[in-house]
């Protein structure tokens, strides 16, 4: 390709999170040389302090927003972005932060910190997609490296990126992974889980956490009712709900019902 | 009929040597991730010896055995059709040169395979592939390949599993055609041997290069009467009674909508169907925008992009979604195919994660030959927990 043409320039910001899908994109290691090639590393604090001014082509979005300062913050990177993609589940559902979403907030502060009138938060830990608006959302606790080098590939060619929404089961029944679930009665949440990580843990003998998110369509109610006849408790059934996108709609949804159910029982 | 012959445990071993020797990939069951699964084998050795499968709505357990069968279970989650229509496969590449895409067409899969074990319901399960893939205008020239240098030693199932209903089917459990030999194992008092019979004239040619002898009429009798007990052990039983036109007739059974409660649309059932032939397509490009594939990949009826269209998708509801999938396998693949699309061999109701049960919800939907009666009775059924 001819390089006169002007490379795209992109931005990464975070929000509350670990940083692991940023370091996803240094992880990329054999593609990565070939990506700063086609696009302009123009401001990305976890790899270089060199920051070039806005407007971006591009931002990529980590973390969630859980404090008034960042809730401002994300209106500003919208207004200097043309296309904003959230990377991983803090972006996309509220991280595991958002755990603090089914408690009150206040009362974590004054058990945690010393002198609580610092600290300035925000009662919910929330996904972008709650303040501004979202051009694609890539799931994953982490992201999957091979993803996110898709979807930029896919942004930079102007094509959808190939990121099914489809269960974990196809990815575990295409590798020939035989199901956890059905062979050893394991509690595995690939049924309601989005596509993506390549169904890593069952190929590894371990059920599902999903990391990915709820799939489309998640019939979050019917794998618990399951889960349940075979043995699981209330608890158990609730926690594999509480994970990393425990404010997702579907699995907030599911928790809740079994939470409630702990407090009649 | 060519006469029987017999073999032991180490004329099956010299078998799978002679067809390596061959040139061929031998596949065949073997013990992997608490099942029996299908994968290279190089001896008897790696095939499960002494392990039983017990299977049920969505339950699988290894069992170990009072004997030492090498094929005494059923069958587990793979089925031949992840060789012969694998589920990820490139079908080009393209290169951008100064001026012009180059497409650079795969090579063809240089690979000979020979299936150790298939079962019947197995067999009619490939005839039924090679209808969709090798009849009519589009031929698929890269099963074709795979399909034809395939060597395919049949076995007799001499038990049946608790989510078989092949005998419904018609479809085993003896392997009537399609074989290039068949196996009947018998372990009868300390005896342990195989009753092979030959299909082909490749079979026969490969049954001379092992030490065998002339059946026995008594030997031939405990075979069948092996096959007999697995006829009478089917854990289940469907009529299919002009099944087509109920599952016509009750396109809005009410059953419909309580299978949609507890199906997950996770697609599993497609996976397993040793039939299902569905595939999606993937373009893909690399960063750069100068390399670019294409690959096929198994896909389900089940997704949402299945059946999108443009303005969106067609099937929204995991109902209708269910459905489709239902009526194809036993109706409308009638009308397309010319049989059934299902063989009876059980998976779908085995890794269902949920145990949906096809055999169970066929009867409730077509209920009676009076679809009206059926739909009543269903209202006044109450359900539990949905």
């Amino acid at each position: 390709m001819t390089q006169s043409v002007k490379k795209p320039k992109v931005a990464v910001w975070k929000f509350a999170s670990c940083d692991g899908c940023q370091l996803s994109l240094l992880d990329c290691e054999d593609e990565l040389l070939a990506v700063t090639e086609q696009i302009e590393i123009a401001n990305f604090p976890e790899a270089s302090r060199a920051v070039i001014k806005g407007p971006y082509d591009l931002s990529l979005v980590e973390g969630s927003i859980t404090t008034p300062h960042d809730a401002e913050r994300i209106q500003m990177v919208r207004s200097v972005s043309k296309f904003v993609i959230t990377i991983g589940a803090c972006a996309t559902a509220g991280g595991i932060q958002a755990l603090r979403n089914f408690k009150d907030v206040n009362e974590f502060i004054s058990v945690v910190y010393a002198s609580p009138d610092y600290i300035s938060t925000l009662d919910k830990s929330t996904p972008i997609s709650e303040h501004i608006k979202v051009d694609f959302e890539l799931r994953g606790c982490p992201i999957d490296k091979m993803q996110l080098v898709e979807v930029i590939s896919a942004f930079l060619k102007g094509r959808k990126p190939n990121t099914p929404a489809h269960s974990t089961c196809i990815d575990c029944k295409r590798r020939g992974t035989v199901c956890v679930m059905v062979s050893q009665g394991k509690m595995c949440m690939g049924p309601v889980t989005h596509s993506g990580c390549g169904a890593l843990c069952p190929s590894y003998n371990r059920g599902c956490y999903g990391c990915f998110g709820p799939k489309e369509t998640a019939n979050t109610s019917s794998l618990s009712s399951w889960h349940k006849k075979q043995g699981s408790d209330n608890d158990e059934i609730l926690r594999a709900f509480r994970g990393f996108n425990a404010y997702s709609e579907p699995f907030r949804k599911e928790s809740e019902l079994h939470e409630k159910e702990n407090t009649n029982d | 009929m060519t006469e029987k012959k017999i073999i032991d445990r180490e004329g099956l071993n010299q078998l799978i040597k002679v067809l390596l020797d061959m040139g061929f990939q031998v596949a065949g069951p073997t013990l992997r991730d608490e099942a029996i699964v299908y994968e290279n084998i190089q001896s008897i050795k790696d095939l499960p010896e002494g392990w039983t499968d017990e299977q049920d709505g969505g339950i699988y357990r290894l069992k170990k055995r009072s004997d030492k069968a090498l094929f005494g279970y059923v069958v587990g989650p793979h089925s031949w059709k992840k060789f012969l229509h694998p589920p990820e496969r490139r079908l080009w590449k393209a290169t951008l040169n100064e001026s012009d895409f180059e497409i650079i067409p795969e090579e063809s899969d240089p690979r000979k395979f020979a299936f150790l074990g298939v079962r019947s319901c197995e067999l009619h399960a490939i005839a039924i592939q090679d209808k969709v893939f090798l009849e009519g205008n589009h031929k698929d020239p890269s099963y074709q390949l795979r399909r034809e240098n395939a060597f395919f030693i049949a076995v007799h199932c001499g038990q049946a599993g608790g989510t078989c209903f092949c005998v419904s089917m018609n479809t085993g459990p003896r392997a009537e055609s399609g074989f290039d030999l068949a196996l009947t194992e018998v372990i009868h008092d300390n005896d342990h041997y195989f009753v092979v019979e030959t299909g082909s004239d490749r079979g026969m040619d490969v049954i001379k290069k092992i030490p065998n002898r002339k059946a026995e009429a008594r030997e031939v009798e405990h075979a069948d009467s092996k096959i007999a007990e697995a006829t009478a052990q089917m854990g289940r039983v469907l009529d299919t009674t002009n099944i087509k036109e109920l599952l016509y007739q009750n396109l809005e059974h009410p059953q419909w909508d309580d299978i949609a409660n507890r199906c997950l649309s996770c697609a599993n059932c497609t996976m397993v169907c040793p039939t299902c032939f569905c595939s999606t397509v993937e373009d893909v490009t690399d960063i750069t925008g100068d390399h670019a594939e294409r690959w096929q990949k198994w896909d389900s009826c089940f997704t949402m992009d299945f059946s999108h269209l443009h303005g969106g998708e067609v099937r929204t509801s995991t109902k209708s979604r269910y459905r489709q999938w239902m009526t194809h396998k036993l109706a409308s693949w009638q009308d397309q195919f010319g049989s059934s699309g299902c063989v009876g061999c059980g998976r779908c109701i085995t890794w269902c994660p949920v145990a949906i049960d096809f055999t169970e919800e066929v009867p409730k939907i077509c209920g009676s030959e009076n679809s009206n009666t059926a739909v009543t009775k269903e209202n006044e059924a109450p359900h539990e927990n949905s």
